[in-house]
């Protein structure tokens, strides 16, 4: 790794003021991973207080149903807060107390990394502030209220197009002029070096424990892992520890949205070009002169104009592939999984869930495939019942 | 020497913002003509983007105006054109650095050249991605210019070491706009650049009365001055000509106090 560089993808294309603290930040990151203490402290709070390890559950009813390979979900899920989102935040809360910082920062689409994030700094005595688009802040209000259950302060970001992106900018204008006492806890692999990279790893437990479930269970590793890619830390940590495994096919899920063929949809690596943006060389959505374009899905954790710069890489080399999954799909999947696991999975995750339906009858029964169940579906029940003309009377 | 540094040459340089576009095309070059001939001596133009995320709110919403009505590079372009055709003054692009590298770098710089731009100023591109343009744009006459903010400390050195045109010093932490009063110790800044280069100094972010221009007017060889002069836009849309020149001749007198 030379300068958070994934091929050419990467790099750190931020302020001045900034890049003191991202280099700071980057030498505290591994003395901090190189010291026992602080790994055996962020290990045991994995443990007691997110409820990891999380299980690698084999899905017999949807296996039967479908008639293919083997499906397994790790369920992400029953975290501590109900998705992936904790595993990033614990680190990266933790590692700003160490380096003596007094406030975190975060961004959020659909609440989720913010309500993660104002956890793990209630947790550990932190001053927390949340940006969130203001559209999401409507669209999510229940979480706007958990946040502040929770001791965060949660602004509403009225810029741009009020959505996740623009959160992400606030969040950032903010961290300039308080570097001295702030982290910035961001929720994806995204962002200037060394962001991509310490959310990675500390969403590689994912794939860490998976790997070896599968060989304890199955005495082998799985044909296939499935996960949804928005900014992509949940998909990055399913894949990181297979890497190596050539023999297990990386797949990512993006937001289709309306059709790939139509403007609404997220689906960066589909129909995205390579640029810079959000302090990352990477591929984004953008229409004509590099303008961000506005993305649109289903699934507010996944309606960001871009990816992460390591997915870009995985493409660009064969390693992974992506491919888009609409809403009406997620939704079916949604749905489906309801009804046939007891398992209410995210409307993101359901994006993985779909693909998995459609490949898992092609495939042989000796296959197997794991799908990243990233996290829990109560926070999208109501917006489904909208999606299928449904009125919810409280 | 180039014509950046013919900015600095007389006395104190005034170097004033606008956005391109803002409010329409043909007014950015109206404004620039009045500001240069009201005594401004560098014009930098902002080259509107969707995410200007080191932008403060007034300029953050001088973006959105100009992008309301779809301002392309090419506009940007022709802007130039037009205002070339009636002087030389020296002139930097304030951009981000997607809406160039979608362009192309090689495609961008060549109209650079073409037009007589003299520098470009990107607030996303700090000192270890200036390989990005850094070739290009110096083989086409263009100065990548460094910005040093109150957090570089010992990276000024590398920084003003590799600086060409002029050096624009950050005045504060945070994003663009006008600001009551400057904090960072500026002097001791200046000191440590002064070491390494002799290129002129321009301070910016949140300098916007005749004090403050005074000020820095003191100890630094250029004031630049943004959000100030967007806001009268804002404030006086297609009839901003006049308070924008008399301002621009106030802060240039008071730079030179």
């Amino acid at each position: 790794m030379n300068n958070g560089r994934y091929g050419e993808y990467g790099g750190q294309y931020i302020s001045e003021t900034l890049m003191n603290e991202l280099l700071y930040l980057e030498e505290q990151y591994y003395h901090y991973m190189n010291d026992p203490d602080f790994v055996d402290e962020l290990n045991t709070l994995l443990k007691e207080y997110a409820g990891r390890p999380s299980l690698l559950y084999y899905a017999k009813r949807m296996t039967e149903d479908l008639g293919g390979a083997k499906i397994y979900l790790k369920r992400e899920d029953l975290n501590h807060t109900g998705a992936h989102k904790i595993n990033n935040v614990l680190g990266q809360v933790l590692l700003a107390k160490k380096m003596g910082k007094t406030r975190v920062i975060a961004e959020t689409g659909a609440g989720q990394h913010g309500v993660a994030t104002a956890t793990a700094a209630a947790l550990l005595d932190m001053e927390c502030e949340v940006f969130m688009g203001e559209i999401d802040t409507e669209r999510q209000a229940l979480n706007v209220y958990r946040m502040e259950l929770l001791g965060a302060k949660v602004h509403s970001v009225k810029s741009g197009t009020k959505t996740l992106k623009d959160a992400v900018n606030d969040a950032f204008r903010d961290w300039i002029a308080r570097v001295h006492d702030t982290n910035y806890v961001i929720g994806s692999t995204m962002g200037p070096h060394p962001f991509p990279m310490i959310v990675r790893d500390f969403q590689a437990v994912i794939s860490a424990e998976a790997r070896q479930q599968f060989l304890d269970k199955e005495g082998k590793l799985p044909t296939a892992v499935v996960a949804c890619v928005g900014g992509g830390s949940n998909a990055m940590g399913a894949f990181y520890n297979f890497i190596d495994d050539e023999d297990v096919k990386l797949i990512g899920c993006e937001a289709g949205g309306k059709g790939v063929d139509t403007p609404y949809n997220a689906a960066a690596l589909t129909n995205g070009k390579i640029g810079i943006f959000h302090g990352m060389k990477s591929i984004f959505n953008q229409g004509d002169y590099g303008q961000i374009a506005p993305v649109y899905s289903v699934s507010a954790g996944l309606d960001y104009p871009g990816v992460g710069p390591e997915h870009a890489y995985l493409r660009d080399t064969g390693r992974a592939e992506y491919v888009p999954i609409n809403d009406e799909e997620a939704v079916e999947a949604f749905e489906y999984l309801s009804r046939m696991e007891g398992i209410i999975p995210a409307i993101e995750s359901a994006h993985a869930v779909a693909h998995a339906m459609k490949i898992a009858p092609t495939m042989d029964k000796d296959d197997i495939i794991m799908i990243c169940l990233s996290g829990r579906g109560d926070k999208d029940v109501r917006s489904i019942a909208q999606y299928r003309g449904v009125e919810l009377n409280e | 020497m180039s014509k950046i540094a013919n900015a600095f040459k007389d006395s104190k340089a005034f170097i004033g913002f606008l956005t391109a576009g803002d409010p329409t095309c043909e007014k950015t070059v109206e404004y620039i003509l009045a500001m240069e001939e009201a005594g401004c001596d560098l014009i930098e133009i902002g080259i509107p983007f969707s995410d200007p995320m080191a932008e403060g709110v007034v300029i953050q919403d001088a973006n959105v105006r100009a992008l309301k009505h779809n301002t392309t590079t090419d506009d940007v372009f022709d802007i130039v054109e037009k205002v070339r055709a009636k002087t030389d003054v020296p002139i930097v692009f304030l951009t981000y650095i997607n809406p160039v590298f979608f362009y192309g770098y090689e495609k961008f710089f060549k109209r650079c050249n073409d037009l007589g731009i003299d520098g470009i100023i990107s607030p996303d591109l700090p000192f270890e991605e200036k390989g990005e343009i850094k070739d290009i744009a110096l083989k086409n006459g263009v100065d990548v210019i460094s910005l040093i903010a109150p957090t570089s400390k010992e990276r000024i050195q590398k920084i003003a070491g590799d600086a060409t045109g002029f050096i624009y010093i950050v005045s504060s932490l945070g994003v663009t706009g006008m600001r009551s009063e400057i904090k960072t110790d500026l002097n001791a800044i200046i000191a440590d650049i002064r070491d390494v280069t002799d290129l002129p100094l321009a301070v910016g972010f949140g300098i916007n009365t005749p004090e403050q221009a005074t000020q820095i007017g003191q100890i630094a060889d250029g004031v630049i001055v943004g959000s100030a002069i967007v806001k009268i836009i804002e404030q006086y849309g297609e009839n901003a000509k006049e308070p924008l020149s008399e301002y621009v001749s106030s802060m240039k007198k008071a730079a030179n106090k």
